[in-house]
Formats: structure tokens, sequence, C-alpha cells
């Protein structure tokens, strides 16, 4: 049994040291708002936050993550993530949705570490985030839009 | 696109009462036999208005991005008179009332799902408002043209009651034979901004896709395929992977062996432990190199004539020239891997899978566990991508055959993305052969032959006959140009490797040489490329329209000034015209993308904001394309395994895209793939414009550029 300190609560899971994380939260815990993309790191659907780091699940085993705060697209909260999710409605940013919780996670740690963010440190934030339906364009809106949110409101 | 449609048959509407007080209307064949008809309201669910007031669409096309949930709910909403907001869209069954007529299958695909259900589902709502209006008059013993209907409610002066109150005796009204249907300026849902039904779950990881699906007691499989597509299992060893703690099982499935686990990753890296010896088979002897060689060998075949006109062999005085195309296969790769959980039990199948051909999918899922199709309960789910890779069902007969394995019991296949990429029906490679002969600044010969592999005669194959398989002559049969001498042909050459339907299909390919070689004639003839392209389209005034609007909206210009350039690229393709024009800077071999510019006429957009961003995301599948990605084989293998050598466009890659949506009246035209085909051309047409280097082949960065 190993423990992770997941969304705020410490929860207990039965799984060997080098499950990847994606696999802890989809199979063994249920999660599946984390997606599986590619398994190298190279598409960003699995992204979660790693002690408010944006991480790529499906390559950080289950043992890089002891003692670290872990959080999923089920978990995050707080201004920015609630921004970043009405920007999202706002600009209409989804098709299909599978990479939309990486594209929701890998924005809103860009907005914690950078509330204004140039538009090349956008492209350098989302750049390993793939979308294959091509929503680029709404998601570059879309952030935005929640950071001039976020300025109005602090 | 009517290719694949054999019969059509007439459809009704059935109406009837459900438990606890609602209406459900339901579909019924003209010649379904009595004994089916009985009982085929429960199957055949189409919408139902509960006691409770709320509405039920089951919706019989999937979602996959094309905002199919949305677009019907609006078409419903608009005639039933309720919020769509307020419709709930649950996702349809296999059942034949279901088929796509335009299609001939219940299938989502070729750009049909709101053409196909224009009409019917629109009646469907007015009929159902016809019987809720006629139940709240017969009780008010008023005319019913003296009601009116307001949001989910039946109004006549103060009177005023609920949809939900009126379902059950609407249910007994009788079903009205001809409905009048809404003129487009009494629209007051189809045409305007709503949000996405699906959006809000998208973007918190709340929507169940596929892969999501969970099931009681389920187990999860992961498969080591030849690495040779129709390879075979010869022996295998499973070398201690079956003794592994959460290991259940070691299947041989023939054309792969998998491993049945507790959990995914037990079964994944079990599996990578197996050793296995494969009967590689013919198709370990094919390469790229050999596939354009045997393209190449029949390029002098005559192949079917998809449009003609005049004689493009007699044009003295004409000055002529001549240019081969080719692209390069492409994968799907879609972001949610191949993936499906089955379960095979004595009370029949159940398939819980991302599917965009729920009819097929049960048939090949019927075939692979030696059932019958109507004990196969098929059960789509949210799809993490489709661009016609879910057209296909070789993960869902791969997922039975290993859930047969393990009697009763849930198991969920998942695919890696090398196996994905590897394992795919790839976008078919393709040769054009291109002459054209221009006299006084005009195009008086043109001439195209596209040598390629079919998909149909694959997938489909009644429905390719005398050499003519009606996917491959879009972008042809369906020319703009007006052509004293035209001749266009396709020419069907298989070559080894198993090739499937791709976003917008065939008119990606014949646009890219259609359109490159319209610019080189343009060139020969000393004529704008704009004014070459109008000159010949006086009889199509839409055409004509939408190149005009890409022209003003872009700031086109044929001579913008060192290091800009222009290019230009248009086309009709399912029932919408569109004009794309690509700005580009730089110089020598590098080449910035600065904007593309969309315009389309799609005659009337039933969901606006979605139709624009298809458009959007159409130009970036387009871009895949045009800029870098391809699939190549060597020995039989895929060489390209993940995204690191299959380069989807990212946000880096993407200039910002400009979308003018033309609705110029009349019915919906297709628009899920109408974004695709022109980006290549037109971005090749840049490239020229710019740096005077002809690119015929794609990837374009295979013809010596690179793009910023």
């Amino acid at each position: 049994m190993a423990s992770l300190l997941l969304n705020g609560k410490t929860v207990q899971v039965d799984a060997s040291p080098d499950t990847p994380l994606l696999w802890v939260l989809r199979d063994h815990l249920g999660m599946t708002g984390t997606k599986f993309g590619c398994g190298a790191s190279l598409c960003g659907a699995c992204t979660v936050h790693v002690d408010g780091q944006p991480t790529r699940s499906c390559v950080t085993p289950l043992s890089a993550v002891a003692g670290k705060k872990v959080t999923s697209i089920e978990g995050v909260q707080g201004k920015v993530a609630s921004a970043v999710q009405a920007a999202w409605d706002r600009n209409q940013v989804v098709q299909c949705g599978y990479c939309q919780s990486g594209q929701v996670m890998a924005a809103t740690a860009l907005l914690t570490a950078t509330p204004r963010p140039s538009d090349a440190q956008i492209e350098d934030a989302m750049k390993g985030n793939l979308c294959r339906c091509g929503t680029y364009g709404r998601i570059r809106a879309a952030i935005r839009d929640a950071a001039n949110n976020l300025e109005g409101k602090a | 696109m009517s290719a694949l449609a054999s019969r059509s048959r007439r459809q009704f509407l059935k109406v009837s009462a459900v438990a606890g007080g609602g209406m459900m209307i339901a579909l019924r064949l003209g010649h379904v036999s009595e004994a089916h008809a009985a009982d085929d309201t429960k199957a055949n669910a189409w919408v139902t208005v509960r006691a409770d007031g709320s509405v039920v669409l089951t919706c019989h096309r999937n979602e996959m991005g094309q905002d199919v949930h949305t677009s019907m709910a609006m078409l419903l909403a608009e005639e039933l008179g309720v919020d769509p907001r307020k419709v709930t869209v649950v996702q349809a069954g296999v059942d034949p009332i279901y088929v796509n007529k335009m299609l001939g299958g219940q299938l989502t695909g070729g750009s049909t799902s709101v053409r196909d259900a224009w009409e019917p589902l629109r009646q469907a709502g007015a009929s159902a408002r016809t019987m809720l209006v006629g139940a709240a008059a017969e009780e008010w013993k008023v005319g019913a043209g003296d009601c009116r209907v307001e949001d989910g409610y039946v109004v006549c002066g103060s009177k005023r009651a609920a949809y939900g109150s009126l379902a059950a005796a609407a249910a007994k009204q009788p079903v009205p034979k001809d409905v009048k249907l809404k003129d487009a300026t009494q629209f007051t849902v189809i045409g305007k901004p709503l949000p996405r039904l699906d959006g809000a779950d998208k973007a918190r990881g709340k929507t169940v896709f596929g892969l999501d699906v969970k099931q009681p007691g389920m187990l999860y499989a992961a498969l080591i395929p030849c690495p040779v597509i129709g390879g075979k299992v010869a022996s295998f060893d499973a070398a201690g992977a079956d003794k592994r703690k959460g290991v259940r099982k070691v299947v041989d499935i023939g054309e792969g062996v998998a491993v049945i686990a507790d959990h995914y990753w037990i079964a994944r890296t079990a599996a990578e432990g197996l050793a296995i010896k494969w009967d590689e088979g013919a198709g370990a002897k094919v390469d790229t190199a050999a596939i354009f060689a045997v393209l190449d060998r029949a390029k002098d075949r005559p192949g079917f004539i998809a449009k003609k006109a005049g004689d493009v062999g007699a044009n003295p005085g004409a000055s002529a020239i001549s240019a081969t195309y080719s692209c390069q296969m492409l994968s799907h790769a879609t972001l949610e891997p191949q993936n499906c959980t089955a379960r095979v039990g004595r009370d029949g199948v159940d398939v819980w899978a991302s599917t965009q051909f729920p009819q097929g999918a049960q048939g090949a899922a019927a075939a692979a566990a030696g059932v019958k199709p109507e004990q196969v309960r098929i059960h789509p789910q949210f799809i993490g991508g489709g661009f016609g890779r879910r057209l296909e069902n070789d993960f869902i007969v791969q997922s039975v055959a290993i859930a047969k394995a393990m009697p009763g019991v849930p198991v969920k296949l998942v695919w890696t993305r090398p196996e994905d990429m590897g394992h795919d029906f790839y976008r078919p490679p393709s040769l054009h052969l291109m002459s054209g002969a221009v006299a006084d600044g005009k195009l008086v010969a043109f001439s195209s032959k596209m040598v390629s592999p079919s998909v149909t005669a694959r997938a489909f194959p009644p429905v390719v006959k005398d050499g003519n398989d009606p996917f491959m002559t879009e972008g042809l049969s369906n020319l703009t140009y007006e052509i004293p001498n035209l001749e266009l042909r396709t020419v069907i050459e298989e070559v080894g490797v198993r090739v499937g339907y791709w976003r917008s299909v065939s008119h990606a390919l014949n646009a890219f040489a259609v359109e490159s070689f319209i610019d080189e004639l343009a060139a020969a003839a000393k004529q704008d490329p704009v004014a070459f392209r109008m000159a010949m389209l006086e009889k199509m005034p839409r055409q004509k329209a939408v190149l005009q609007r890409a022209v003003q909206a872009s700031g086109y210009s044929a001579s913008p000034g060192s290091g800009k350039a222009f290019g230009v690229a248009a086309m009709e393709c399912y029932d919408t015209h569109i004009a794309v024009i690509c700005e580009v800077s730089g110089g020598g071999d590098r080449v910035k993308l600065e904007r593309i510019t969309v315009a389309a006429d799609c005659g009337l957009a039933v969901h606006p904001d979605q139709a624009v961003a298809q458009l959007e995301g159409g130009v970036v599948t387009g871009l895949i394309q045009a800029l870098r990605s391809k699939i190549t084989l060597k020995a039989g293998r895929v060489e390209q395994t993940n995204f690191h050598d299959f380069q989807l466009p990212r946000m880096n890659d993407v200039p910002p895209v400009r979308v003018e949506l033309m609705q110029s009246g009349g019915k919906p035209g297709g628009i899920g793939e109408v974004g695709v085909p022109l980006v290549a051309p037109a971005v090749a047409n840049a490239v020229f414009a710019l740096t005077g280097k002809r690119i015929r082949t794609t990837p374009l960065e295979d013809g010596g550029v690179k793009f910023a």
C-alpha cells in the first residue's frame, strides 16, 4: 500500500511503485478525468499538478509523488481554475474534449505562475498539449480572457 | 455522398404513451413486419416528453466533437417549442431505423448528420408539438389554432399547461400526417447562439469517453499485435507473464497475444514480457518506395471518368503543361487511442466503445463472438476524436475475442499510442497526373488522373462499380470551374496497405493536385490566380462569392511586397462552397504562416458558432497534411510510433485562422470536413508565390521548405 496526497486528501493505493500516476488515478481510483494519449509525455492529455507544477502523469511513477501534493482535474479549484473553466465556457473552446482536461490543467498552472502571460509565454506553456481537433485559437483566446478577468477581480 | 445508400425506405412517426404519463415519438420504417412493429417503440425511441416536462432526444449520430448532440437538439427544440438547453441527449444504440439515409447505414461521417436529420427531426418536433397543442385544446375546449407554445408550455389566453402535464393525453392524439415546418424567418433557435450542451462537462473532465467506461468487475487487457498488419501469431511463450500477480489470463487471438489483468498497468507490463514468434505474411514486403512504384506503374490505365467535357486532346495553338503530384499516407491519430470494453455472456454480448459506426460494430462483434447481431448490444460513448478512424471495427473485434476468454466478465482493451499509429487504416497514398493548356490567358483544357488504392473497395465492396469508387471522385465530379475541355479520372490501384476514410477523404487528395495545378496554369497564362479562377466561375455565383469574400477578408494581393505572399484555393464540397487564402512571410526555404482566412457558404448554419469552430479545426487538420506529418513503411512496419515522429500541429504551428461564415439560404450544407481540403493547396500556392518553388508533394516539408 502506498499513500497519495490527492486533491487535498490522503488516499491509500494498492499499486506497485512503478505504476504511472495516470493509471493509479484512472484504474485504481476510478478518476478518469485525466486522459491517456501517448504514454510518453508528448501530448499533455494526462497533465496533473504535482506541488502546483504541470506534470505528465503518464511518465510519473507513483513512487515519484510520495509526500507531494497531487491535483487532478477532479480536484482543481480556486480562483484561477474557476476563471480558466469559465473562460473555456465563454469562448466555447471544446470540440471532442478529450485533450481539454490537460489543457485546463496546463492553463491553470500557467496563469497561477504568470498572471499576465505574453503570446510567447502562452505558446511556451501550451505547446506540449496537443489538440487533435484544432481548438488552439480558442484556447489562446480563453487564456487571455481568463487573465483579464483575474486581473479585473484582483 | 449518397454513395452508400442502397435503397430509400419511407419512415414515419409512431407515437405512444410511456409509463408515468409521458409520450414517446419513435420512428417506424414503412416496410417492417407487423411482428417487429408491435414492440418496436422502445428500441426506436427518438424523442420523449416525460411527465415532468423534461425532453429526451435519443441521438442516432455519434458525438466526436463536431457538435452533433447540440445541433440535433436545436433542430428538435426549434419545432417542439422548448429551450434547447433543457433537452437531454442520450446516445442511441443500434436499430435499422437509425440508418443515415444519405449513407445507407447507421454511421456518422461524410458531414451528413445535420443534412440527413434536417427535415425528419424538425418534423418529429413539430408533430409532437401539434399533438401537445391538440391535447390542450381538447381539454380547454378551444380551437388548436387559438393556442400557441412557449418554452415547454401550451398557452391560450390565460390558460397555460406544461408539456409534461399534457404528454399522456397528447400520446392519444392522432399523429399529424403533414406538419408545416417553420420558415427560416421564424426561427428562434436555429442559427442563434447557444453554448454546446456537452461543453461545460468537457472542460471539467466529467465526460465519459470510451476509454473511461467503468463496469462492475471489469478487468483490463493489453495486446501485443503483430508488428506487420495482417500478420499472425506463429507461436508464443508466456515467459512467466501468466504467473504475475494480478494477471488473469494470456490469450492468443490470432493477430496478437493479449494479457488480461486486474489493472491496465499490470496487463501492459506483463504483455511486454511475452515472447512471440510471428508469421508476418505478405505485408512484410511493403515499403513506401514500393507503394509509389506500384501507383506509378498504374498511371497509364484509363480508370473511371468522373467528369468530362469537350476533348482535352484537341487544342491546337494552346500552350500545354503537365505535372505529377503525390500525397503521402497519414494516420488518423485520434487523441483517444483505440479501445473497447466488451462482455461476452450467456445473455448476449455488450460492447462499450467510441464508435462512428454502431451498426458495423454490432455485426463485427457478433461475428467475433459467434452470435447473431441482435444478441449484441452496442453502447456508443463520447468519442475522443473520430476523423474516420472509428468507422472501423478492428479494435471491437479484438476486444470481443479477448473478452470471450473470460465469460461474463467485462474486459477493457486499451491500445498504446505506438500500437494505434502502427495499426491504423491509413489515408491512401496518391499520385495525380495533371495536364492542361492555356490560350489567350484562359484555361482551355484540363485533365487530372488520380491513382490510389480504394477505401470503399475494402470497407463497402458492393459500392464500387465499374472501377468507380464514388469517394475517390470527390472534388472532381463536383469541380466548380467551367472549362471547355475537361477530363477527370480515377484509377483504383491496391498497394498492399489497408486504407481508410480520413476527414474529408478524397476531397483533400484531389484538391491538393487540382488547386495547385490550377495555380500553375494561372502562372502559365500570366494571370492573377484569383482572376484566373473567377473567370471560370461565371455560372457559379455562390462559389464566386466565397472567393470574393476570402479575398476581401484576407487582404489578398498578388504582389504584397517582398517577403510576403498569399496563396488561394477554392472548391465546393459537401454542398458547401469554400475558399481558403493563406498569407505567408519569409524567404528561401523558411516560411512562416501568418494567417489563414476561410470563407464558406454552407447555405444555412444550424449552430453558427460551432460551424465556425468546425472550420477552424478543419484548417488545423488540413495543416497535418500540409506541413510535416506522414506515415511511411519499411519491411511492412509503420516507421512512426508516436507524436515525436508523427508531428501533429501544435499551438505554435497554427497561425490565426479567420472564418467568414456566409449563409446564402436554403438547406444546411455539410460543415464537419469542409475546412480540411484547401489548406494544403493554399499553403503550397503561397509558398510558390513567396519563393518561386512549386512543391508537388505533401507533406510540403518533403519539398524542401521548413515552416517556422
